[in-house]
């Protein structure tokens, strides 16, 4: 049995920010689609945290992956706040929180 | 030992994500998106980045799953009719879907699965990213806090009522 190399963990970035976009198009319902965004980020996290793994040596090791994935959790949760807030305005104002409903800005 | 627990992270971060995207209730897919990430806290503790492992716990179980879950209650309780099928979007969804996989795994082939990590020490002790934090990137870092701060004040105006005086809230 091989060792765990840093391409596996790209194959779960991959698969995982896959999935989050696929239910971003496929989804009707905006807090579903948020938490399929929030499914992206993370995807991207995993990439981050595995490139700054595996490019560290003894003397040198790499923080800058890490610092920068501090960043995406802070920016994220700030993003899942507003996009909430967005959401249970929307509600007040249409009772409904699903796209195909959310048509005006078609017309 | 590790590889063994690698595939068990993996299964537990993309399983639990392909569930979600195809549940009909949003509460049970808040629960899903906590094992999801679960699973990727334990992929990072496997990246020797632990500070990171307890961050997305805390921050992401803690604090935006409960934002999630409140929300789902809040609004998605009522609803539980499914929406409607469009299969063009199905279909490109899954197109999107198997290209990407695709796309990843042809570019692994090509080059090999790559050797391993060289044994460091924990790169990413609580001590080490304050040290970053505060001294390479401290301009990032207070630009981050005002974002926050920018945030709260954002959601507390957009979640206020109008007006107090007139409390109509039907759909036009």
């Amino acid at each position: 049995m091989h060792a765990i190399a840093l391409n596996h963990y790209l194959i779960v970035a991959a698969l995982l920010f896959a999935t989050g976009f696929a239910g971003v198009l496929v989804r009707r319902n905006l807090i579903i689609v948020l938490m399929c965004l929030e499914l992206m980020l993370n995807a991207a996290n995993i990439a981050l945290v595995a490139f700054a793994r595996f490019n560290a040596t003894p003397e040198h090791p790499l923080m800058d992956g890490n610092a920068f994935v501090f960043f995406v959790i802070t920016v994220a949760a700030a993003e899942v706040a507003v996009g909430l807030a967005i959401v249970v305005a929307l509600y007040r104002r249409r009772s409904t929180v699903m796209t195909d409903d959310l048509t005006a800005l078609k017309k | 030992m590790q590889d063994i627990l690698f595939y068990i992270f993996a299964a537990l971060t993309i399983l639990p994500a392909v569930a979600l995207v195809f549940s009909r209730k949003s509460v049970n897919s808040a629960m899903l998106m906590i094992l999801s990430f679960i699973g990727t806290a334990a992929l990072f503790a496997l990246l020797q980045a632990y500070l990171l492992a307890v961050l997305q716990v805390v921050v992401y179980v803690g604090a935006v799953i409960v934002l999630f879950l409140f929300i789902a209650m809040l609004v998605g309780a009522g609803s539980p009719k499914l929406a409607k099928r469009d299969f063009r979007n199905m279909a490109l969804a899954s197109g999107v879907f198997v290209l990407l996989s695709l796309f990843g795994i042809a570019a692994i082939a090509k080059t090999g699965v790559g050797t391993d990590a060289l044994p460091v020490s924990p790169a990413s002790s609580a001590a080490n990213f304050g040290m970053i934090l505060f001294t390479k990137y401290q301009l990032a870092f207070e630009i981050t806090g005002f974002l926050l701060l920018a945030a709260m004040v954002g959601v507390i105006f957009i979640s206020k009522r109008p007006d107090s005086g007139d409390t109509t809230t039907e759909a036009e």
